[in-house]
């Protein structure tokens, strides 16, 4: 059983408390370059999924407190929730350090977006 | 060669109070080099390594296990075996599958306790119930063995059913299967084990992939925790861990893993002599041959890696049991356990070739791998065999989900396999 602590309204509850929403921070390429997108664009932002065995990043809705969308890095092998942020923000630094594989490589390209 | 398994090999050994059988595989140290590595010792990496060989000629192949063979979710599955699937590529593999499980304790010269007691889909809404309609025609013109029946024949069918027509989910009917059923899972990892092991298969347990190697565009080997090995195919069958693996390669999936769990009951006398599936209450259940009662239902919402699953979802299914079931509303169960699923957004698996050349994947089986395990390894070793999909592997490509050419089953088979 999950115990989860919204960010927004602080509420706590377990899992069934809230939705599960899959893999956070993906993008519709078409929002951004409708034009330009490629088959595999719209491949990876439907179906290409970060699916790591540790630290992963996911979407979760609080259901039965204020009903806001947000984001938590959590572990899949023990489960345990490391962060919540808000719903437009990145992970916290250290989270973003601690990231592998896709992971990984998907926060050294954001950063360097916003920079 | 080994000696076969007989009932003369049984009262033989018998004499001698079973402390002569021979090892039924063996356990060498790996090779420098191999014609083919498949990673991932469960029922369908065994059965692609035993097709290979015994089809193909290709004996001087490993396959390469990080725990012991059938130790996921060939071994923690609840053995439905079934091929009445809605789309056409589906029912082809699915059917390949079921047709061959029926010879497979002869071919393999090992009882897999193949059981084709009947597999009952419950349909407790009007929705499930032309949904099911719909699969009915769609699987008839594939030539299945398949019909829909009323309520009274399920009462007749599974007698300890609920059919009262004023509970929250009435049952309005049910898609059957009649030569659908169960099977022994261990039996089908260490049958396929010892039958690719006869054929020269070296079967390497306790042996962690750690990376693959590559020289360019090609695969090159694979460093293990036993050392490097050396051969120029791959084939990665390795379930809930294929995203791990495949990130070793570079290859990005279209797969999260999630928990699937299943429990069995106290064992009883027999009260159930088919498998019941109701698809809209997320349960499914059959009674094995010691008594028990083997149930399973839906996984749990998040990614997990754990082969621990949340109570919830134990609770979500006895419930839906308990009320198409009264009857079992006082037993007790003796245990629960999870395993990792890979779950593709189309619900149907992946047999594919990559861009890699020599790397091939074979995954996505979701929530219902098991019943697929002889048509899989058939397909799949003939695709790695020939450097070509298999005519029945063609449709289960990656490039799919680039072309939306996608094999909807997750509307199609509801939440249960």
């Amino acid at each position: 059983m999950l115990v989860v602590t919204c960010p927004v309204c602080n509420a706590s509850g377990d899992e069934t408390d809230f939705h599960y929403g899959g893999q956070a921070h993906v993008r519709r390429p078409a929002t951004t370059d409708p034009v330009n997108i490629t088959d595999e664009d719209q491949r990876d932002y439907l179906f290409i999924r970060h699916n790591p065995k540790g630290l992963h990043f996911e979407r979760w809705r609080c259901d039965r407190g204020c009903g806001k969308w947000f984001h938590a890095a959590r572990d899949t092998v023990t489960m345990e929730f490391k962060a919540t942020y808000g719903i437009t923000e990145l992970p916290p630094a250290e989270l973003i350090k601690e990231a592998k594989g896709p992971w990984a490589d998907y926060f050294k390209k954001r950063l360097k977006e916003k920079a | 060669m080994k000696s076969k398994y007989s009932i003369f090999s049984l009262a033989r050994n018998a004499k001698n109070y079973h402390k002569d059988w021979e090892k039924a595989w063996r356990s060498p140290a790996p090779k420098a080099e191999y014609d083919a590595v498949i990673v991932g010792g469960g029922g369908h990496g065994l059965a692609t390594a035993y097709y290979l060989a015994k089809n193909h000629g290709l004996t001087n192949i490993a396959v390469v296990e990080k725990g012991w063979i059938g130790g996921g979710n060939t071994g923690r599955n609840t053995t439905i075996i079934r091929s009445n699937y809605l789309q056409d590529s589906s029912i082809a593999i699915y059917e390949l599958a079921r047709s061959l499980y029926e010879g497979l304790s002869q071919d393999l010269n090992y009882n897999m306790m193949f059981s084709p007691r009947g597999v009952l889909m419950l349909c407790q809404t009007e929705h499930e119930f032309r949904a099911f309609k719909r699969t009915a025609h769609a699987n008839r013109l594939a030539g299945l063995d398949c019909r829909m029946v009323t309520p009274a024949e399920v009462k007749e069918i599974v007698p300890i059913i609920n059919t009262d027509p004023n509970c929250r989910y009435p049952i309005l009917g049910a898609y059957y299967q009649p030569r659908g059923g169960t099977g022994r899972h261990d039996a089908v990892a260490w049958g396929y084990a010892r039958g690719a092991d006869e054929l020269g298969v070296d079967i390497i347990q306790n042996c962690e992939v750690t990376g693959i190697l590559r020289d360019g565009g090609r695969v090159t080997g694979l460093s293990t925790t036993r050392g490097e090995i050396k051969t120029k195919k791959i084939g990665v069958v390795t379930a809930g861990n294929v995203s791990t693996i495949m990130d070793m390669a570079g290859v990005r999936m279209p797969i999260e893993s999630l928990c699937l769990q299943a429990l069995v009951s106290e064992p009883i006398k027999p009260v159930i002599d088919c498998v019941v599936m109701a698809n809209t209450v997320h349960g499914y259940m059959s009674q094995s041959d010691k008594g028990e009662l083997v149930i399973g239902g839906g996984t749990d919402p998040y990614n997990n890696y754990s082969q621990r699953g949340s109570f919830t979802a134990l609770e979500h299914t006895v419930t839906a049991l308990v009320e198409t079931f009264p009857i079992i509303s006082r037993l007790r169960m003796l245990r629960q356990w999870g395993g990792i699923v890979d779950m593709t957004g189309d619900r149907s698996p992946i047999l594919s070739k990559t861009d890699i050349e020599g790397l091939y994947v074979n995954c996505g089986w979701g929530t219902g791998g098991f019943k697929a395990i002889p048509g899989s390894g058939f397909v799949f070793a003939d695709t790695m065999a020939n450097d070509r999909p298999h005519k029945i592997a063609e449709p289960f490509g990656l490039n799919r989900f680039a072309e939306g050419r996608l094999i909807d089953e997750s509307v199609a088979a509801a939440v249960a396999h």
